[in-house]
């Protein structure tokens, strides 16, 4: 099994998500010029910067050539992970619903983050048990979660919503807490915090490897 | 051309709550509804296409609003008098 990691100019989380897909399966980097996704399994698109987030953040990056070979993955049932930039992306390409507004503080927050897992029978959480706490660090600016209300009461009855922060710990200001949300298709998941810093004991927390893991578990489960 | 690009009312705009505070603070008395956004600016051959612009790429229809404005001539010339925008 192989994970793709999509590389941007501006990406700056890759190769960490590189070695974290590599401690549960194989893992390749994927250029944003590029079309080929190089029959990988799943996707994850990493954090960083994408063509500098001009105009706004992902909203450049999601028209890359890579990246509509990815939402046609997607549209065919593909695992697709988006992380911090990667979730923004995935937003303004519609894969996700709402978007990712300036944090409530306006300012750039780097803190490790209790996460509530809401559901454990999803591709991306089955590694985990419902209620668990997930110790995940997050680093961003624009990462306040924000839908429409008619859009954001469709995500909740859809149970889309599979990761919020523990309480107190909304710090972006965040809809409902949320920290991470998945499609109505249930194959794309996006989330601000970063599951491919949290995956050695080194760093303080190895939660982050059970997203990754899960993915695995799914894919292999379907093979 | 102009495009006007500001938050969706209602959104959390924590830019303009920033600046609201600010202005008081400098002496400046009853300033109200702030709200920060974006200015493009552009020259297009075709302004019939940018609606279709703003939708696809210039603007987030989920969290903004955006006004087309007809822009002055160009940069230094005398557009004084010519009205920012509409």
């Amino acid at each position: 099994m192989k994970f793709g990691v999509l590389r941007f100019p501006g990406t700056c989380d890759e190769v960490d998500a590189q070695l974290a897909c590599e401690r549960v399966a194989g893992a390749e980097i994927l250029w944003h010029g590029d079309r080929d996704l190089k029959g990988v399994d799943a996707i994850v698109v990493p954090g960083g910067f994408s063509y500098g987030d001009y105009l706004r953040v992902g909203a450049i990056a999601r028209f890359s050539p890579l990246m509509e070979s990815v939402i046609d993955f997607a549209k065919q049932g593909g695992p697709v992970l988006g992380i911090c930039n990667g979730f923004q992306i995935l937003c303004e390409a519609g894969l996700l619903p709402g978007a990712l507004l300036p944090n409530r503080t306006l300012r750039f927050v780097c803190r490790q983050v209790d996460l509530r897992v809401e559901r454990a029978d999803t591709i991306f959480t089955n590694a985990c048990e419902p209620g668990e706490l997930l110790s995940i660090p997050a680093k961003h600016t624009t990462g306040c979660w924000y839908a429409p209300k008619e859009l954001h009461e469709q995500v909740e009855a859809n149970g889309q919503v599979l990761l919020r922060y523990a309480e107190g710990g909304n710090f972006n200001g965040s809809l409902a807490d949320v920290a991470g949300v998945m499609n109505e298709a249930g194959n794309v998941f996006g989330l601000m915090p970063h599951p491919e810093h949290a995956v050695d004991p080194l760093t303080g927390s190895t939660d982050g490897l059970k997203l990754f893991a899960s993915i695995r578990d799914s894919i292999a489960a379907h093979v | 051309m102009r495009v006007l690009v500001r938050p969706k009312a209602g959104i959390l705009d924590p830019q303009g709550q920033a600046v609201e505070r600010a202005l008081p603070a400098l002496g400046f008395d009853g300033v109200s509804q702030v709200h920060v956004g974006r200015l493009i600016e552009l020259e297009v051959a075709d302004p019939a296409q940018l609606p279709a612009m703003c939708e696809k790429l210039l603007v987030n229809p989920l969290i903004e609003d955006y006004e087309i404005a007809p822009g002055e001539a160009a940069a230094g010339s005398d557009g004084a008098d010519t009205p920012a925008s509409r």
